[in-house]
């Protein structure tokens, strides 16, 4: 009962984040099941672009799950959750940059030294 | 309203310059994050570990894509030979569990925190790092094989030499972050215990929490990244 009404008043100030430990178990449960997944695609060798966007699917389901749940995100002020999860979205700026640059340095290195660069 | 009206009032006065205005301006009582102070600095604390991270895959992925020597294949390179048959990345979904059920184990904690329950917090708690504590050992015995393999920082029998730098490197951090919660677990699970925390809501188990999911937050995109690809 407390933790329900705990819950509720989340977001407020000094709330305490108590939620029901059945919520917990349950979002357990599917962390296994997702890893399960996750592990299965590397078990049945699943290949290329079919291989990917399940990786990808799997870990972001799993990362979502652990930060809202766990971590208690889905509850907190959108204050908080901004200046959070808004700085790391910037670092795909990052990653399509360095994507870019090492395709270009391994045409390079394919011109200047051969394939066994 | 009234919060706004005082914020307003206070432009119109002068405010002092120099170091005085330094420190009336960090000793304002204004407030962002309606949170405790402690799981805010948490939080941002949380975020610039992201960017450190987040720099370690991505160096990863340039090295991995920019070499023209074949990478080797983690399936094979982490793959276990028990009951008779070599069984693909199995110590390292292993290690997955364990973390996601430190996870659980860790939130439960927080729930009997806030519940006041000292004991069962304390133990949810040890669970939690003796977990922690299990995944680091198998980690260093996934080291000690691809180190007897002759896996090295500069290369290895199997493929591209950036294979093992990438590797130590990003293993390495993660298992020092593993290492290091055990011991900060350890460490307020005691306390929790000691009752150091009655006059407080026990928000502290929360904030050790944060640390301890953001953990296997990483791990994850770590499996799937350099186990998976």
């Amino acid at each position: 009962m407390s933790s329900q009404v705990a819950s509720s008043e989340a977001g407020t100030a000094d709330t305490g984040q108590q939620h029901p430990i059945g919520l917990y178990l349950k979002i357990w449960a599917l962390l296994f099941i997702l890893s399960a997944c996750s592990y299965a695609v590397d078990y049945f060798h699943f290949a290329g672009y079919l291989r990917w966007i399940l990786i990808i699917t799997f870990m972001w389901a799993k990362a979502g799950l652990i930060v809202a749940i766990f971590m208690h995100m889905a509850w907190e002020r959108m204050a908080l959750i901004y200046a959070i999860l808004l700085p790391p979205a910037f670092l795909l700026v990052l990653v399509g940059m360095m994507a870019v640059e090492g395709g270009y340095t391994e045409l390079t290195r394919l011109l200047f030294f051969g394939p066994e660069g | 309203m009234a919060q706004e009206q005082v914020i307003a009032g206070d432009a119109a006065v002068a405010l002092p310059q120099g170091m005085a205005g330094v420190v009336a301006d960090w000793s304002a009582d204004k407030q962002t994050f309606h949170v405790p102070w402690g799981k805010a600095m948490m939080w941002i604390f949380l975020l610039s570990d992201t960017f450190i991270f987040s720099c370690f895959l991505t160096g990863y992925m340039n090295v991995r894509i920019s070499t023209t020597l074949p990478w080797p294949n983690p399936s094979e390179v982490f793959a276990l030979h028990l009951f008779g048959q070599d069984i693909p990345l199995i110590l390292i979904a292993i290690m997955t569990f364990i973390l996601i059920s430190s996870s659980g184990t860790m939130a439960m904690a927080v729930n009997f925190g806030y519940a006041r329950n000292r004991k069962v917090t304390a133990a949810l708690m040890v669970v939690t790092a003796v977990f922690g504590a299990s995944f680091v050992s198998m980690q260093a015995f996934e080291w000690t094989k691809l180190i007897s393999e002759g896996v090295r920082p500069w290369g290895n029998p199997w493929g591209a030499p950036q294979f093992g730098s990438a590797f130590f490197m990003i293993t390495g951090f993660h298992g020092l972050h593993v290492s290091a919660g055990v011991i900060y677990l350890l460490t307020i699970a005691f306390k929790v215990l000691r009752g150091d925390y009655e006059n407080t809501n026990y928000e502290i188990v929360e904030i050790t929490g944060l640390y301890w999911h953001f953990v296997d937050l990483v791990w994850v995109f770590i499996f799937a990244f350099f186990y998976l690809w």
